[in-house]
């Protein structure tokens, strides 16, 4: 063994445990308040169902347009060398330190029929604040920097000769982009999708201004959570809770077994 | 070197000193916390200030009164969970009533405690609309016209947008005659001229104001002056309905915590401060209601008049309320799911 593996096994375990386990363990526990007919109640309303079905839907969406899009900037931003690319590479970092409720009113200020961007679309009958559109945009905005931010580094240590070698094969570039670039960026794009809907299925602050908040059709899950807890229903709170974390886990897992056989395959 | 080690000597000496010093000070301040909810920021700022002084005078004791201020909801859960406030303030009785159910830091009958409902100020439900008052909205009725957009926050997120809620159901139960079927049709038509439901009041002024959606708002009168008076006269003007519902946004001494604090005495006499003709006054000049008699006589002319039912009266209190209207399959919630289909 290692020197200091106790050690830092058993910071690891003691800080999962009071900053995890714990609380979500605490979570479970307030559902079970419930009974089962209750939480089958709670967790299966017909606007439950429907705030499930927009936040996965939604978080998804916004997850899988950062994963080409956030893609194409991270191989911009290490690829090529231009003015103003530091600039950029720190622009990618704002919708992490930017106040969610700020990035909401900001988005929806824009994305408004009156707003600076809304108003281009509105004339063709596209409506994106208040609207499951607008949510997808807020989600993709809070997401972005994961993908980047996991791309990056293993753009930046995918050696450049590994191209030139695939063209004197006699690859294209299409080819060199599918065949050898992307097996071996697709475990980092994988792990930074599954970040960005992590925190797209979350996100409330933002949300909340832009989309308007209808029940049944633009109502996300964590609305319904909040709703919930203004009756001081808490338990019906943590019924929601349970299957959003569920849904998550389910996801994520499934993200997580992808990653461990594209890394396989591309070692 | 040495003089180093003697600087650091002194520096340790002082920092085991200076916390007595503080406690010392400390035991002739008091501390209060008023846990409040969003707008009444500027308002309890200015009394505050001027009840420390009158405390002082009394007394002789520094008064410092902490504010807090959030959504009402969010601020009851907090106290709930154990914010430890000497006061609440909030906007509406049903979120002390669920402090005294569910945190059991005062007694179920706190309303009783104070005069008027222990409600020091009021306000009223009125209409913001667009300068000039385009499209002629007058009343609660021009609401459900098909032709106009109106903007309100999402009741079961926002304990203020509930009494416009109850104003709207209030009004129609008058003109019908007491029918319920006819109040609640009334209300559902309302709701689907509603485009946005924001979650908290503050977000459906903004997207009123700055997004500019929507024919009229439904708002607290003292947001109303307030965000007419701040965001343009020249943009907006008020209408007040012919009749509407009393906002009561009632007070109470957190018994248990004040209790713990040694801080009842002062609690109380800061809450009965709020009835006084000094307090109303500060209340008036930030757009409330007195509700005093003396205080409406010598303020209340600054106030259109306009009758008021109160929710006790109509709706047999917010528990009620509540119940019927606003919790998972309430009223609220079948208005929605019908006009989803």
């Amino acid at each position: 063994m290692l020197p200091g593996v106790r050690l830092t096994l058993g910071f690891t375990i003691a800080y999962l445990l009071f900053l995890v386990i714990v609380p979500l363990s605490t979570l479970f526990v307030r559902t079970a308040r419930l009974g089962w007919s209750g939480f089958f109640d709670a967790a299966t309303s017909q606007r439950a169902i429907a705030a499930y079905k927009l936040s996965v839907g939604t978080s998804v969406t916004a997850a899988v347009v950062n994963g080409v899009f956030g893609l194409l900037v991270a191989w911009v931003l290490t690829r090529y060398r231009f003015t103003g690319r530091s600039i950029a590479d720190a622009l990618v970092d704002l919708p992490f330190a930017l106040p969610t409720a700020v990035a909401g009113v900001a988005l929806t200020t824009l994305y408004a029929q009156n707003g600076l961007i809304g108003a281009l679309f509105a004339p063709h009958g596209i409506k994106i604040a208040f609207t499951p559109l607008g949510i997808t945009v807020a989600l993709t905005f809070i997401g972005l920097p994961f993908v980047v931010r996991s791309v990056q580094p293993v753009l930046e240590t995918l050696p450049k000769e590994i191209e030139e070698v695939a063209a004197t094969l006699g690859a294209d570039r299409w080819q060199t982009f599918r065949r050898v670039i992307l097996p071996a960026l697709t475990p980092a794009l994988v792990a930074g999708v599954s970040l960005s809907f992590a925190r797209a299925i979350g996100e409330y602050g933002s949300v909340v201004f832009i989309s308007g908040n209808m029940p049944g059709r633009t109502e996300i899950a964590p609305l319904l959570i909040m709703s919930k807890l203004e009756q001081y229903d808490y338990s019906g709170a943590t019924a929601i809770a349970v299957v959003m974390l569920l849904l998550s886990a389910v996801i994520l897992i499934g993200a997580g077994l992808l990653q461990r056989r594209a890394a396989k395959r591309a070692a | 070197m040495k003089t180093f080690r003697t600087l650091a000597r002194l520096t340790l000496a002082l920092a085991l000193v200076a916390p007595i010093g503080r406690t010392a000070a400390a035991q002739e301040k008091v501390t209060l916390l008023n846990v409040s909810y969003d707008p009444t920021r500027e308002l309890y700022k200015e009394i505050n200030a001027t009840f420390a002084r009158v405390w002082k005078q009394r007394t002789g004791q520094d008064l410092e009164i902490k504010q807090s201020h959030a959504g009402s909801g969010a601020q009851a859960r907090a106290v709930i969970d154990g914010l430890e406030a000497d006061v609440v303030t909030l906007a509406l009785a049903y979120d002390i009533d669920e402090i005294a159910a569910r945190g059991k830091t005062l007694p179920a009958d706190w309303q009783k405690k104070l005069p008027h409902n222990s409600t020091p100020f009021a306000s009223t439900i009125v209409f913001v609309v667009r300068k000039g008052n385009p499209k002629g909205i007058k009343d609660w009725n021009d609401l459900i016209r098909p032709d106009v957009q109106v903007i309100t926050a999402n009741p079961k997120t926002s304990g203020g947008a509930r009494w416009n809620y109850l104003g709207a159901w209030g009004y129609a139960l008058q003109k019908n005659k007491g029918s319920e079927a006819a109040a609640r049709d009334f209300v559902a038509k309302l709701y689907k001229n509603v485009p946005v439901l924001d979650a908290g009041a503050r977000g459906s002024t903004t997207t009123f104001v700055e997004r500019g959606i929507g024919d009229v708002l439904i708002a607290w009168e003292n947001e109303a002056l307030l965000s007419v008076k701040q965001l343009g006269p020249d943009k907006f003007d008020i209408v007040i309905p012919s009749v509407s519902i009393q906002a009561e946004p009632p007070v109470a001494v957190n018994e248990t915590v004040a209790a713990k604090h040694g801080t009842t005495r002062v609690a109380r006499a800061y809450l009965e401060f709020l009835y006084t003709d000094a307090a109303q006054g500060i209340a008036a000049k930030h757009y409330f209601r007195p509700t005093g008699p003396r205080s409406l006589a010598k303020y209340g002319a600054a106030f259109p008049k306009v009758p008021q039912f109160t929710i006790d009266k109509v709706f047999g209190g917010w528990t009620k309320a509540q119940k019927t209207h606003f919790a998972d399959g309430g009223i609220f919630d079948q208005i929605y799911s019908t006009a989803g289909k």
